[in-house]
């Protein structure tokens, strides 16, 4: 046993020895590794930042009601009296100035893309006053808060850096008004700070809404209260509503892009992989054709074929390592914290979002590395032990 | 004919090394031909939208209805032919990742206004005479095996019935085709009469208008002129080219374009340094041979010539087979199972294809073939 463990390690290790020898092809399949590892690691990190602006948007505690049918706020329509029924069910919160819940409306309006100028559908959003309780994570971060009752606007940090126009100071055209931006807010990296937010009831007749809203968040007493607000709510026969788990409604939210990004980086990475595996094939077949000979020495001496096969194996191995290390590296350089936006098809307005090269990503991308170079280097490794001893050392 | 015979005798010297490389080729380009695609499937038909029209929207945002009225009042501006309305529906058949544009139209109109849906007139008769009736694209009606004479039960997910009810059902009497290839087929088009008629609220309103205009270069002058005639108005409008509007529309998703092409260039540069690198090493192999061949007659530019056609030959195999692969994956359907509007490799992106592989072929032949001929007979052969 020791005897097969100090066969292997010598075999490695003079295998290993010779590979600046071999450097030309080698740095071929390190490059090619590190290209797929790169591109696989760009495109699923998209995925991951959709996903992580999703998910801090959620409070375990905050419901999300609709209108049953609609699948995003922008679908649903509730009318003022269903706000109010829902603000009064069994599980919300209270506070001195009453229940914790806030009727919102939610629609879009076009503004332009920094950088490349084109439209885009920000969405805009009408709340009231119980809604800086509910989303309590919501606060100023430049100029001030609207006044209430005036068409003042305050705009999401990612709003502004995306979008023309969303300077403090300057105006959004809406109803043949234009309407002051006066403040920028933050809400903690979640989906609100794509958002532009105005009092509900300036936004109301702005887009002809009379006194409706879209969607009704709630805080409720504590995470387990749902259970019974929902009941509350969907056996009411007065509502016919949709009530959800912030967590669950931001889920569904971006389910659809996510997957879709996610579907085709896996796509490109799996095909790109193929394609490095037929490089890394190459490289150490001709890694082992170059060294027949001393293999065949080896193995005449008196070493085992299975050392033989494991330091062609570790050769492969390592050089894919250090192709998937420079590879994730070179990704996470590249693209993490890279902010972007895009069109959420489900609630058919933009959100913004950072590119999140996640150490999960990263090592998700070394891991494909590794399996690229253990079917790269496995055949051509059974091919070395299983030569001929006698044919190889004949061969010059 | 003989250099042919040696450049694949040659070829098949190392038999798997060649096969291995022409694999990494291959995959090259099959993503290449994927991923145009991609990129033509979110463009949303770019490529055939009609020169001669505009899309009349409420300025704010499309969510914004405009109303019905408005049609009479864009007939009547100089240079504009006939306009129609379409209204988003955006219902749910099923469950809401059967993902598939939905619009109440005008039957006639809307034909008239697209000549590239080709029905046939039969069953134009037949939707003019039935008002729950509704036409499907040919891929929408493939996606979900619907035939003429089915009942087809769609969730409205803003636009509910009369007494508050969610479902609408719509009796299939058509399915329409494309003229053109980049022609979407993935439309569910029905009556705006009884869309109208059964509505819960917002009658009288429509989602935005196609404009035709009689002389396309006219179009940015008779869009101004839309504009100016309903400014000031509570419904201000926003008119362009509808090949511009699909063009800011798919703008919001993002650069695809540019995404799509930073991929490819990755890819390229990735699977050239792999090739390139292997073909060297098989030309630095057979130095000897070169120099044999020079030996026996040989001229500097022959020898070239044999190392660059063994490299195009290479890449012309692997990358014919890659853009044939990828044309077979596109026909089998898109990734999202048949959401994209168009799905198709453009005949452009095949082109390109080719310019590459012959691009490929020479950057990654160039040096091996020079340093074949630049070989010194008497210095190859002592080696």
């Amino acid at each position: 046993m020791l005897n097969a463990i100090s066969q292997i390690f010598s075999v490695t290790w003079f295998n290993l020895r010779t590979l600046p020898q071999r450097i030309g092809s080698s740095a071929t399949a390190i490059f090619g590794i590190a290209g797929v590892v790169a591109v696989m690691v760009g495109v699923l990190s998209i995925a991951e930042g959709i996903l992580r602006t999703m998910q801090s948007s959620a409070a375990p505690d905050n419901a999300v009601v609709l209108r049953s049918g609609s699948n995003s706020e922008m679908m649903s329509i509730l009318l003022g009296d269903d706000s109010r029924i829902i603000a009064e069910a069994p599980g919300v919160a209270r506070n001195a100035s009453g229940a914790l819940a806030s009727p919102e409306l939610f629609v879009v309006i076009n503004l332009t893309k920094r950088g490349t100028g084109t439209d885009a559908n920000v969405p805009l959003r009408g709340v009231t006053r119980a809604a800086l309780d509910v989303h309590d994570d919501f606060r100023i971060v430049a100029g001030r808060m609207f006044q209430w009752g005036l068409n003042e606007v305050v705009v999401g940090v990612g709003a502004q850096t995306e979008f023309n126009g969303l300077d403090i100071g300057s105006t959004i055209p809406v109803a043949q008004e234009d309407w002051p931006v006066v403040g920028m807010f933050e809400t903690g990296g979640g989906l609100a700070e794509t958002e532009i937010w105005v009092d509900a009831s300036v936004l109301q007749p702005a887009y002809r809404r009379g006194n409706s809203y879209q969607s009704v968040y709630a805080k409720l007493e504590s995470p387990e209260a749902f259970a019974e607000f929902k009941d509350a709510l969907t056996s009411d026969p007065r509502l016919n509503v949709k009530p959800m788990r912030e967590a669950d409604y931001y889920a569904e939210q971006s389910a659809m892009l996510y997957n879709l990004v996610t579907g085709l980086g896996t796509l490109i990475a799996v095909i790109m992989g193929l394609g490095a595996v037929f490089g890394a094939l190459n490289t150490m077949y001709t890694a082992v054709s170059a060294r027949a000979r001393e293999i065949a020495t080896l193995r005449a001496l008196g070493f085992h074929s299975g050392p033989v096969v494991i330091s062609v194996l570790a050769e492969s191995l390592l050089l894919a390592l250090t192709g998937g290390v420079f590879g994730a590296a070179l990704a996470w350089w590249a693209f993490d914290g890279f902010r972007a936006a895009t069109l959420n098809f489900t609630s058919f307005s933009q959100v913004a979002f950072a590119f999140d090269v996640s150490p999960t990503l990263l090592l998700r991308g070394v891991t494909f590395a590794l399996v690229i170079g253990f079917i790269g280097g496995l055949f051509p490794a059974v091919r070395a032990a299983r030569q001929p001893v006698s044919e190889a050392l004949r061969e010059q | 004919m003989k250099y042919l015979y040696l450049v694949w005798s040659n070829l098949m010297r190392k038999k798997l090394r060649t096969l291995l490389t022409l694999l990494s080729i291959l995959v090259a380009f099959l993503l290449f031909g994927y991923l145009g695609a991609i990129r033509q499937g979110f463009s949303q038909g770019i490529d055939v939208a009609g020169l001669d029209r505009l899309i009349v929207r409420h300025k704010v945002s499309i969510i914004q209805l405009l109303p019905q009225a408005y049609e009479a009042r864009i007939e009547q501006i100089d240079g504009v032919e006939d306009a129609v309305y379409q209204t988003w529906f955006g219902g749910i058949y099923q469950k809401p990742t059967n993902f598939f544009a939905q619009m109440p139209v005008e039957p006639d109109q809307y034909l008239d206004m697209y000549p590239e849906f080709l029905l046939p007139a039969e069953q134009r008769a037949a939707w003019l005479k039935t008002r729950s009736g509704a036409i499907a694209g040919r891929s929408t009606a493939e996606r979900f095996g619907w035939k003429i004479g089915d009942r087809i039960p769609i969730n409205a997910t803003v636009w509910t019935r009369k007494g508050g009810e969610l479902t609408w059902e719509f009796d299939l009497v058509g399915i329409y085709d494309g003229a053109e290839k980049g022609t979407d087929t993935t439309q569910f088009l029905f009556r705006y009469d009884f869309f109208d008629e059964s509505r819960q609220f917002g009658q009288g309103m429509v989602g935005w208008y196609t404009v035709r205009v009689a002389d396309p270069d006219r179009a940015a002058e008779i869009a101004a002129a839309i504009d100016a005639e309903f400014a000031n108005s509570p419904y201000e409008t926003k008119a362009e080219p509808e090949g511009a509007f699909l063009q800011g529309f798919a703008n919001q998703v993002g650069d695809i374009g540019f995404i799509m092409m930073s991929i490819i260039a990755a890819v390229f540069f990735t699977i050239l340094l792999v090739a390139g690198n292997t073909m060297a090493y098989a030309v630095r192999e057979r130095t000897n041979e070169l120099a044999v061949l020079k030996a026996v007659g040989f001229t500097d530019g022959g020898v070239l010539a044999l190392v660059l056609g063994e490299s195009l030959v290479l890449t012309a195999l692997g990358g014919g087979i890659g853009l044939g692969l990828a044309w077979l994956l596109v026909s089998a359907g898109d990734p999202t199972g048949g959401s994209l509007p168009v799905f198709y490799i453009p005949a452009r992106d095949l082109a390109a294809g080719g310019v590459l592989i012959l691009l490929m072929a020479l950057i990654a032949g160039i040096l091996p073939a020079l340093q074949a001929r630049r070989l010194r007979i008497a210095d190859a052969l002592r080696r």
